[in-house]
């Protein structure tokens, strides 16, 4: 697991942080741009490093006194120039939420949220961090403008109605090429003003990924845990399709949904045949999931046959389908041309097994959470004889 | 933990249910099959039914879930479930402002072959009359541009079209010619045997990248029975051409059609394997309508509904054992109702849609400037029945023509969702309506239901689709694939 959050070993500021949100840069990057940027520290002479507002130095790095510094631990080494960092006013706590060389940014505007899906892997909370859209903005305004790809995840970022907006609307003219990818629930799509208000962002690189979890009410309602669920989010992916907004639809696949996966791909095969992707999606035993593994816990193993059946069924009608964070030795081999590297890299994790497995290169891997629950059936495929060390392990308790 | 709810906490109360419009059938002793407004279909058991009948399906029932996903049944304050209907029924009709995209000119009547089942009554004497003339052929062309549809495909059919060649490519050049400025997607097609076909014609739909389509109607001894012409070698002309037509112009620049005789009856296998020898990967199975020499010969009447679909289920379960082994094969007729079953797309297919395709799937301007609804509708005039003449291009504008009634009183009359025993069958979704066919034999639009042949034949073919895709997987996932052709 890649540290995205941590404590710094030793902060020397001269007042509290006048922002929360800096990109790094190095000593060769550096240029007249300063502002929000803090100059990270390899091995430099203190005297050959230009004037920076902040630095940010590792392993038992200090300077001299008059320069502003955050001393990270080792864990977070692998920062290089161009990430982003958020850090508390005090300089104490750092939150990585941008690594340049991940294709996988995704950036979190809110832990506030409409639903209670019985599976969250983010808990909801209720109280206001408005604070985490003013540090998005500031995130994109630090952006370079070639940036390929973002993610805002949530929590339920449409609770912010004009606010993401205008946020979706400054990432459509600072990073126009970049792909961007919101997770929502589209219940408030079913208000048509909101609809409207994000098609007139008409950034063509924009897409929303909602997820559905029944083929009507009854199911879907109960696994958000929330009356209405289904017809309000099925209305308003009707009005994004209308105004030609660019859909995809998830389906976490667990004990609830596994045995209704064909009627779902059905419904939306016959209902929704407009929408750019279907993803179903495997279990990620944390937060809610973690608490409720009884109610949600299905070894995937269980349920290959609804699986094979529900992807045939999206792939011959036409749909661009895929299979995320499952590994291959648990999917039937039918179902491994969709299956997709899925997890964002940061928390993908292997299986002792998979030191020996010859399709490992291939093949997504874990969430780190499979250390709390994971299938019995993980094996090696086709095992090779030289035991890989190259990726990273499970922390399994035994 | 407290802070979630049971499942059971969102279901509604059992009486909550409110009905939508569906249709039933039943299917044996204990399956009834139910189609939503749109053609969605479920299986029932007989219980089942009953239950849902009777408002009396409980609550926690898993029928519920089914009859809600395909929008059966919803709670009475619900929109959704409307709204969904709405939408997929507004799919499934979303050809109709299109209007008519297929224009067929029948360039001549006259063939050098002499077919008993003809079907066009085609010409054999030499007879310039029954060759269209240029005058007509630009009315014609006229006609078709004034059809709004942004899709213009010019079918050019006999007889044997290649009899008259140099209206054909006089036509092309000059639609090609209108269509700079109309900006159509547009696409010529010659239905023609192949046995006339040379280098010159080869060129000429290389350069204007026409599309040929031919018949063949299985092994040589077979084909040649069914399609006598001088020297007795059709078959060989026909596999020569298709091949020539696959090199010159490629492999999916040529399709062939089959017409089922008494004698292909039985040799369903070897037909097929005759269109795997010439590389082609489809097949249509068409049984013989009752048009033209079809009558007179007494073709048409020598096998019964019974017969051919004993020889289509043949066919198609052939195929599937192809499509088993790895061999991409597919069955046309079974492909367009698939699409119709499992889709809410509705690929207009002129005999099998509703309104009826007549005039707004095909207008069809015949040697002599008549406009006919459809090609059956001008193998019915050369029958002395001229019901679905629409009128002459040379007497009456497109606006009189389109607006005869003899195209809206049988679109009108036919319309499924009106016609007796269509409105209330379980079936119509996949159905459509064929005024042509039942006014050659039942003397009007409609027909008897339980008399009707078509009726018969398009039942049975109905069930048997259902019954494979719901029993076999890999029947499920081939009719999936070809929904989505």
């Amino acid at each position: 697991m890649i540290a995205l959050w941590g404590r710094a070993e030793q902060v020397q500021l001269s007042a509290p942080l006048s922002r929360s949100v800096w990109r790094l840069t190095d000593y060769d990057s550096a240029t007249a741009e300063r502002s929000a940027r803090a100059l990270l520290v390899y091995d430099e002479p203190e005297e050959a490093l230009p004037e920076f507002e902040l630095y940010i130095t590792r392993q038992g790095r200090t300077l001299s006194e008059g320069r502003n510094f955050i001393q990270l631990p080792e864990r977070f080494d692998y920062l290089s120039a161009d990430d982003v960092l958020r850090l508390s006013p005090n300089g104490e706590r750092v939150n990585v939420i941008w690594r340049h060389d991940s294709v996988q940014n995704s950036v979190l505007l809110t832990e506030r949220c409409d639903h209670y899906c019985l599976m969250c892997s983010q808990p909801p909370k209720d109280a206001n961090d408005d604070a985490l859209l003013d540090d998005a903005f500031d995130l994109v305004r630090l952006l370079p403008p070639h940036t390929s790809e973002i993610g805002f995840t949530g929590g339920e970022p449409t609770l912010y109605g004009g606010r993401l907006i205008e946020l979706l609307r400054l990432c459509r003219n600072l990073i126009p090429d970049a792909a961007v990818h919101v997770l929502s629930n589209g219940r408030r799509f079913s208000d048509l003003n909101f609809a409207v208000s994000w098609a007139n962002i008409a950034n063509p690189n924009l897409m929303v990924g909602i997820p559905l979890y029944g083929a009507e009410p009854a199911l879907h309602d109960y696994v958000v845990q929330s009356e209405g669920a289904f017809n309000t989010t099925v209305a308003g992916i009707l009005n994004l399709a209308q105004l030609e907004q660019r859909i995809e639809i998830r389906v976490v696949v667990h004990k609830q949904t596994a045995p209704h996966l064909v009627e779902i791909a059905d419904f939306i095969s016959r209902n929704l045949p407009f929408v750019e992707q279907v993803a179903l999606m495997g279990l990620e035993t944390i937060g809610f999931a973690r608490a409720n593994l009884a109610d949600v816990w299905i070894d995937p193993v269980d349920y290959q046959m609804e699986l094979v059946e529900a992807v045939t069924l999206l792939d011959r009608k036409g749909l661009n389908t895929m299979i995320y964070n499952h590994p291959l030795c648990l999917i039937d081999r039918k179902a491994w041309p969709y299956a997709v590297r899925s997890i964002s890299d940061w928390k993908n994790e292997y299986h002792p097994e998979c030191l020996r497995c010859s399709v490992a290169n291939d093949c997504g891997g874990f969430f780190y959470s499979a250390k709390y629950r994971h299938s019995d059936h993980i094996k090696a495929i086709d095992p090779v004889d030289q035991r890989r060390n190259d990726l990273p392990l499970l922390a399994l308790s035994n | 933990m407290s802070k979630f709810r049971h499942a059971e906490a969102f279901v509604p109360a059992s009486d909550a249910w409110e009905l939508l419009p569906f249709r039933f059938e039943r299917l044996d002793l204990d399956r009834v099959l139910v189609t939503n407004m749109v053609g969605e279909h479920l299986f029932l058991t007989g219980d089942e039914f009953a239950q849902f009948m009777g408002h009396g399906l409980p609550a926690d029932s898993p029928l519920v879930r089914r009859l809600r996903a395909k929008q059966v049944i919803r709670r009475a304050d619900e929109q959704l479930p409307l709204d969904l209907l709405a939408l997929k029924t507004r799919t499934r009709y979303s050809r109709l402002p299109y209007f008519t995209g297929l224009h067929i000119f029948v360039i001549s009547l006259r063939c050098e072959h002499s077919c008993p089942y003809c079907q066009v009554s085609r010409q054999s004497q030499d007879k310039r009359r029954f060759d269209m003339s240029a005058e007509t052929a630009e009315r014609a062309l006229d006609a078709a541009f004034r059809s709004p549809s942004p899709y213009l495909k010019i079918e050019f059919q006999g007889g044997e079209p290649l009899l008259n060649f140099d209206l054909i490519k006089e036509v092309v050049t000059e639609a090609e010619r209108r269509n700079e400025s109309e900006g159509r997607d547009l696409s010529f097609v010659i239905a023609t045997n192949l046995a006339l076909l040379d280098d010159e014609v080869l060129e000429f739909c290389r350069e204007h990248d026409v599309y040929i389509s031919t018949s063949l109607d299985g092994p040589a001894d077979l084909h040649n029975k069914n399609r006598p012409r001088p020297g007795n070698d059709s078959w060989e002309r026909a596999v020569a051409g298709i091949r020539r037509v696959r090199e010159t112009l490629g492999i999916d620049r040529v399709s062939a059609l089959m017409t089922t005789t008494e004698g292909s009856l039985g040799r369903a296998k070897e037909i097929i394997d005759c269109y795997l020898e010439q590389g082609l990967r489809e097949i249509f199975l068409r049984s013989l309508s009752p048009y033209g020499f079809a009558i007179k010969t007494k073709s048409y009447g020598a096998y019964g509904a019974d017969r051919w679909l004993a020889f289509y289920e043949e066919g198609l379960d052939y195929i599937l054992e192809l499509n088993r082994r790895g061999v991409a094969f597919t069955e046309i007729y079974a492909a367009i109702i698939l699409k119709k079953m499992l889709t809410n797309d509705d690929p207009g297919y002129v005999d099998l849609t509703s309104p009826s395709g007549i005039g707004i799937g095909a207008l069809v301007y015949n040697y002599d400037g008549d406009v006919y609804a459809s090609d059956e509708g001008r193998m019915l005039a050369e029958m002395q029945d001229t019901t679905f003449r629409l009128g002459n291009l040379h007497e009456h504008t497109w606006e009189e023509l389109i607006l005869s009634s003899a195209l809206l009183e049988p679109l009108e009359q036919s319309f499924t969702l009106s016609a007796p025993m269509c409105s209330d069958c379980a079936f119509e979704p996949f159905c459509g309506a064929d005024p042509v066919y039942h006014q050659a034999t039942a003397g009007d639009y409609l027909g008897r239901k339980p008399l009707s042949a078509f009726c018969q034949r398009n039942m049975h073919i109905f069930k048997v689709l259902l019954n494979r895709y719901e029993s076999d997987p890999f029947a499920r996932e081939i009719f999936l694939g070809w929904s989505g052709r």
